[in-house]
């Protein structure tokens, strides 16, 4: 099958193109050597299948960053039939370069001119005859985002793959080994072929950016939309979430506890509540993960993502991180699930392995549910709302603790000089498509993670069978006993232990696992906490709760976004050694102190 | 000759050096900034924050340590 590859610079529609083509039958390819995601899918062109393969934006092929390897990589290992540059028709200015650097490389290609709307609007009129001429390639207008001009962009693809004699891999990478003029051929062509006007209309994006990036109320409208986004989120997340584990619920009563019936009591424990559970925590995510990219997409094609990060540099910066790693940072304070995978924005690895390892002490909303019932069972009412406020103090510490440690270990070398698009209004179909997308990659691959870990779980805590579940004398019991030398010094009895391992699915299972363990539910349980553990005991816990793991689900995001089993085990390493060394310090200072 | 940074918001000059490693050069001149490009100063960040400036048609941030080592002429 034959294989066509878009390559374009960052922000130029590329991958609008990409999805518009394609539709939603893109699929995540893999590539030899490459350990970034490139989205592929097989379409109809001009009468025969063939492979599409959507590269990441660059700016030069002789470029640096980790992107500019990617490409550079995959165009000295792969055949490549064809090449479809994706330039922005506004900027052709100064990104016709690229199209010249691949021409060089003797890749057969077809030049396509995106945003031609914007230009149009710009009064930049391109003579699209002169300029293939000169640079010995079809091109050709098109703007993705409304479909305009896209039959004519797949005609020209197709009859430049009919004419194609493809390259050598060798014959390109001898190629790209030289660098040449090429700055000068892409200004003598501008200068041939494109009259931009000497001075640009006011646009629309200076006035709304007058007021976004204005030096007293940017950041504060930072702030707002953030928290915007972040209620819409799980405001309109949580009734979803609920509604699907009621269908679940329900699903279970109806059908699957009847068709279970017969079989021993153990065997059908491990089905419902080990294999069904699992599958009910991933579904629980669904609903988080759509609107999260929903929200994001909005933000992020608009062209506010890089506005955020302009006005959140100058603290990011310091901790070696940038200013769209904030804003992954405080989402994470709903769901670090949907942060995490939000961090592919980055795109140099470095930089995006440090956000990675700082978003799971994120105070989430489920570890929130644990707080306010401890909180609400150990502290008077007046003092609780300190006691979670504290908290989230103690969740940016040690964000800003994990990033100070790790920011030379993960050290990005790549400059920060980014692009500050023109905003844009985001099309509905682009930012469904992305949703979809999303869901489909996080299910595709945590999945079966989640389910082999809360069955696993679910045995350590049912096993032996002649013990009552949950209880001490079950293999998680004995692995509680087992850490009691190790944990004791900060507070946490064999109890709460069990409690901790529970936690390691999610969070929101803690106050259940509390209810099996004391065999109390609600008020009761409320009421025996507060007997059985003093204040000092109870926000130790919590500490240790906060830091030692998110979630089942956030380390199998982990290692499917980094692609690397080593890079999950050091966070989960960092977690715990972290979590235990506050608690450690927290309890043995307190008692010190005769509290 | 003074570097990008001793800019002011409004202030337009012209490239005339950029004393950077290869690998940030040519994302420089990737983004506009080659030697006889109009520049302007947009904006600064607030704190230390980044500088935005325009070449052309193109919006660009850029940390004020880079900005340092670009040089402008008035």
């Amino acid at each position: 099958m034959k294989r066509v590859a878009l390559i374009g610079m960052p922000n130029t529609g590329k991958s609008t193109f990409f999805n518009r083509v394609t539709g939603a039958s893109a699929r995540v390819g893999n590539w030899p050597g490459i350990t970034v995601d490139l989205m592929t899918a097989k379409i109809l062109l001009g009468g025969d299948m063939v492979e599409i393969v959507d590269l990441p934006g660059i700016y030069d092929v002789h470029g640096f960053s980790d992107d500019e390897r990617v490409v550079r990589q995959l165009l000295e290992t792969a055949p490549i039939d064809l090449v479809a540059i994706v330039l922005n028709a506004v900027q052709v200015d100064r990104q016709l370069a690229l199209a010249i650097q691949v021409a060089r490389l003797g890749l057969p290609s077809v030049l396509l001119l995106n945003m031609a709307d914007e230009a149009k609007q710009f009064g930049i009129r391109i003579d699209t005859a002169k300029m293939a001429a000169l640079l010995g390639m079809p091109v050709t207008l098109l703007s993705a985002k409304y479909g305009q001009g896209q039959p004519e962009a797949m005609a020209t693809m197709a009859r430049g793959l009919a004419k194609a004699v493809p390259a050598s891999t060798d014959a390109i990478k001898s190629k790209l080994a030289e660098a040449d003029r090429i700055e000068n051929d892409a200004a003598s062509v501008i200068i041939a072929a494109v009259d931009i006007p000497e001075r640009l209309p006011a646009h629309v994006s200076d006035r709304i950016d007058a007021v976004l990036l204005h030096p007293w109320l940017g950041i504060p409208l930072f702030f707002l939309l953030m928290f915007l986004v972040f209620q819409g989120v799980f405001r309109l997340g949580e009734p979803m979430q609920q509604g699907l584990n009621g269908l679940f619920e329900w699903f279970k009563g109806a059908a699957l506890v009847p068709l279970f019936a017969g079989l021993p009591a153990l065997v059908s424990g491990f089905l419902l509540d080990g294999v069904y559970g699992g599958l009910v925590t991933v579904a629980a995510f669904v609903p988080l993960i759509v609107l999260f990219f929903l929200f994001m997409a909005v933000v992020e094609d608009s062209g506010y993502l890089s506005r955020a990060a302009f006005l959140t540099d100058a603290l990011m910066s310091r901790l070696g991180l940038d200013g769209r790693g904030f804003v992954m940072m405080l989402l994470g304070f709903g769901c670090n699930v949907p942060a995490l995978m939000g961090t592919r924005i980055m795109r140099s690895r470095a930089l995006r392995l440090l956000t990675m390892l700082v978003i799971p002490v994120s105070l989430c909303s489920a570890r929130l549910q644990v707080f306010m019932f401890l909180a609400a069972a150990i502290f008077t009412a007046q003092q609780a709302p300190w006691v979670i406020f504290s908290l989230y103090l103690a969740s940016f510490g040690a964000a800003i603790l994990t990033a100070l440690v790790f920011r030379r270990s993960y050290k990005s070398d790549e400059p920060f000089v980014i692009e500050l698009p023109p905003y844009r209004l985001p099309t509905a179909r682009q930012i469904g498509l992305r949703a979809w997308q999303e869901v489909r990659h996080f299910l595709h691959r945590a999945t079966r993670f989640i389910v082999i870990g809360v069955t696993l779980v679910w045995l350590l805590t049912h096993l032996p069978s002649t013990v009552p579940p949950g209880s001490a004398g079950t293999l998680a019991g004995m692995l509680g006993h087992a850490f009691e030398p190790l944990l004791s010094p900060l507070g946490i009895d064999q109890q709460l232990t069990l409690a901790l391992i529970f936690g390691f699915i999610a969070k929101e299972v803690m106050i259940g696992a509390f209810a099996v363990i004391f065999g109390l539910e609600g008020q009761a349980l409320a009421t025996q906490l507060h007997a059985n553990f003093d204040w000092v005991q109870g926000y130790s816990f919590m500490l240790f709760t906060l830091i030692y793991t998110p979630c089942l689900s956030t380390i199998a995001t982990l290692r499917a976004e980094s692609n690397s089993n080593a890079f999950a085990a050091i966070s989960l390493v960092w977690g715990l050694a972290l979590a235990w060394a506050v608690s450690l310090a927290f309890y043995q200072a307190m008692r010190h102190f005769g509290y | 000759m003074t570097p990008l940074l001793n800019l002011r918001p409004g202030d337009e000059a012209t490239v005339a050096a950029i004393h950077a490693d290869a690998g940030l050069r040519q994302r420089l001149a990737a983004l506009g900034f080659c030697i006889g490009r109009r520049v302007e100063l947009i904006r600064e960040g607030a704190f230390s924050g980044p500088l935005h400036v325009r070449l052309g048609t193109t919006d660009v941030i850029l940390r004020r340590t880079q900005a340092a080592q670009i040089v402008v002429k008035r």
